[in-house]
């Protein structure tokens, strides 16, 4: 029993604790919500439409014979049921989400004010050109900011992910290889083995037999490893610089010498775009072609907040091969090249049937053009503060999996500390999200046991970063103190408890049916 | 039983010599989700990645331990894959590969060098 004061409140609030279970599985305003599917929704509908005037249908034999299966919901049912699931959810909105080589950062509110500028987000892409100068204009400028951060000649933007700039770039690899008559001979791709996973997935993809270069115990690309597998039957090698580790490649431009003196190209994986941009241009060190995820480096909303934009600039030897479209500016304004012919008569095609995310654009031009060339420069040296900030309040507990010099725009841990506790990375992350804060990456690099990869961005204060830190260092030390029960079953305070992932990947279920005897079963 | 670096095994009778996963291995990957086993009739060389095993933490090529031809592959593992955790060094067997060249086996470590070798990682 709490001390009252003289308006009946607790005196120190902190020390109710009593938590009887809800009657009803609501917690604290928040229902607990069903599937849309489970709702009252069946046979009704939120919307009056008048009965379409047809007379018959053309599909014949194809029409539809069943229910189509989507339950109805008025407007405030639907507005509830995703608002509600949003609130289960964890946002770069509501607090730091340093899943390490994902680059979660701040999404400024002025990006979204210039993206519903009606001049961007109100056009077609069909319309034509002499109607959407505005827009074509404002790609050139983002194409012109990309390459001179970059400091290469040539940008295809249209890419919608990293992983599909990654088919870009290595697709205008291959066409290069073919013109020059040796596609045929040239039939690897060299990658390191901390590298993503979309790397040798895109190498497969593309038709190529992917090839592992070692790791040096320093965490970075095994540079004799490299040598010896490089000749003239490799197409191209992918590295990602700063690495999965958190680390620079030290030997980037010996890496860039040997793969060009054997006629290969050097495809960087742009992911880490962040711990450099401004600082070093990937022209400079070699590079051929590099996708840069607008979604992180830029700013631009991750996932459900809109889809990603992986743009990819290319080197002189690759510029010709850049799939269309392209914009170009001459005295009567700005005008897309679209077709393969004239200009870009190598272009080895497209890549979507328009321009690319136009939304992104322009969000990602606000952002560069908000911060300006400086401020682009400090967001690579505030986001390594940050990182290398978490890495020394930390590697008194926790184990560094690379102790020795400063990391770039990630914190690396394993789990040589966590020895002897019985807890895994796993359990420690998930109570992490007791304590409120998002898992870092867990066993990724996949070269580094039990890994957990601390990215917390430019956005963090330092005020955040401490709060983060206290947490993580509590937590470490309940571990090391024995306190396994925590770990175990965490997480307790969430919607959801610790979800079965095996049994979920081993026997998935994809599809929603409706219980025995309801009226929606089949 | 002997291992390879890479932590496959391989058990030799006759000429057929049956392969799968180290038990260090099975344990190091969590809980297996899926296991691509080899065609039967497929040849491969030592070295040459011949099936994938997927854990809940990561996707892995294995490793033919030794040259030879396909010549039965354990379907039971696409069923039940959580067999490699069980029993990885008996019932989760990957496959059995006909070997073309036994001396292969020579340069392998047996179960004493292996258990020194996983005392080094």
């Amino acid at each position: 029993m709490s001390t009252m004061n003289t308006v009946g409140r607790p005196t120190a609030p902190n020390e109710v604790q009593t938590k009887p279970a809800t009657l009803t599985g609501g917690r604290g305003l928040l229902q607990n919500e069903a599937l849309i599917f489970e709702g009252d929704g069946w046979g009704k509908t939120g919307v009056d439409l008048p009965e379409p005037k047809t007379d018959g249908s053309d599909l014949g034999d194809l029409v539809r014979k069943d229910p189509i299966g989507l339950p109805g919901l008025s407007e405030p049912e639907t507005m509830r049921h995703y608002v509600r699931l949003s609130q289960k959810n964890h946002a770069i909105d509501l607090a730091i989400y340093p899943l390490g080589s994902c680059t979660m950062k701040h999404n400024p509110r002025l990006n979204e004010k210039m993206a519903r500028l009606p001049g961007f987000s109100d056009i077609h892409p069909l319309q034509p050109i002499s109607t959407v100068q505005g827009a074509l204009e404002l790609m050139d400028t983002l194409a012109h900011w990309l390459k001179t951060l970059t400091g290469m000649p040539a940008v295809a933007l249209s890419p919608k992910a990293g992983a599909h700039g990654e088919l870009c770039g290595l697709m205008a690899i291959r066409a290069a290889h073919e013109a020059s008559g040796q596609h045929e001979k040239r039939r690897k791709v060299l990658v390191p083995t901390s590298a993503h996973g979309t790397n040798p997935a895109t190498a497969a993809f593309v038709g190529y037999t992917v090839v592992e270069v070692a790791q040096t115990e320093d965490g970075r690309v095994d540079v004799a490893d490299l040598a010896s597998k490089l000749g003239d039957d490799v197409a191209a090698i992918m590295v990602t610089n700063p690495n999965t580790c958190g680390l620079f490649e030290r030997d980037i431009l010996e890496i860039s010498r040997l793969t060009h003196e054997a006629g290969a190209y050097f495809y960087c994986d742009g992911a880490n775009f962040n711990a450099i941009v401004g600082r070093v241009r990937p022209g400079d060190l070699g590079v051929d072609a590099m996708h840069i995820n607008l979604h992180k480096t830029f700013s631009t909303p991750h996932g459900g907040g809109g889809p990603g934009a992986g743009p990819v600039v290319l080197s002189e030897a690759l510029a010709p091969f850049a799939p269309a479209p392209w914009v170009v500016h001459d005295a009567d304004g700005y005008r897309l090249i679209e077709r393969e012919e004239d200009e870009a008569v190598q272009a080895f095609g497209r890549l979507c049937a328009f321009q690319g995310q136009m939304g992104m654009y322009v969000r990602a031009l606000s952002y560069m053009m908000s911060h300006g060339a400086d401020g682009l420069r400090q967001v690579a040296e505030d986001a390594v503060l940050n990182a290398n900030y978490i890495k020394a309040r930390l590697c008194d507990l926790m184990s560094a999996a690379f102790p020795d010099g400063p990391c770039m725009h990630e914190a690396l841990f394993d789990d040589e500390w966590l020895k002897g506790t019985d807890i895994t990375t796993l359990d420690f992350a998930k109570a992490m999200i007791d304590e409120g804060f998002h898992p870092m990456t867990m066993y990724f690099p996949l070269v580094v046991h039990g890994a957990m990869l601390i990215e917390p961005t430019e956005t963090e204060s330092k005020a955040e970063l401490d709060r983060f830190i206290h947490a993580m260092r509590l937590l470490a030390q309940a571990a090391k103190a024995g306190d396994v029960d925590r770990f175990k079953g965490a997480p307790f305070h969430a919607p959801l408890k610790r979800l079965d992932e095996t049994r979920a990947a081993r026997s998935p279920v994809l599809r929603w049916s409706a219980p025995a005897g309801s009226n929606q079963a089949a | 039983m002997k291992f390879t670096k890479d932590h496959e095994w391989v058990s030799l009778d006759g000429d057929i010599a049956t392969v799968g996963i180290s038990k260090h291995a099975a344990d190091a990957l969590g809980d297996v989700v899926f296991v691509e086993v080899p065609e039967v009739g497929k040849t491969v060389a030592k070295g040459d990645s011949f099936a994938v095993v997927e854990s809940v933490k990561a996707a892995s090529d294995v490793y033919a331990p030794v040259s030879g031809e396909v010549v039965e592959a354990n379907d039971a593992l696409s069923t039940a894959p959580e067999t490699v955790n069980s029993a990885p060094q008996a019932d989760g067997w990957f496959a059995k590969i006909k070997v073309s060249d036994a001396a292969e086996l020579d340069a392998l470590m047996d179960q004493a060098a292996y258990d020194a070798f996983l005392a080094t990682l």
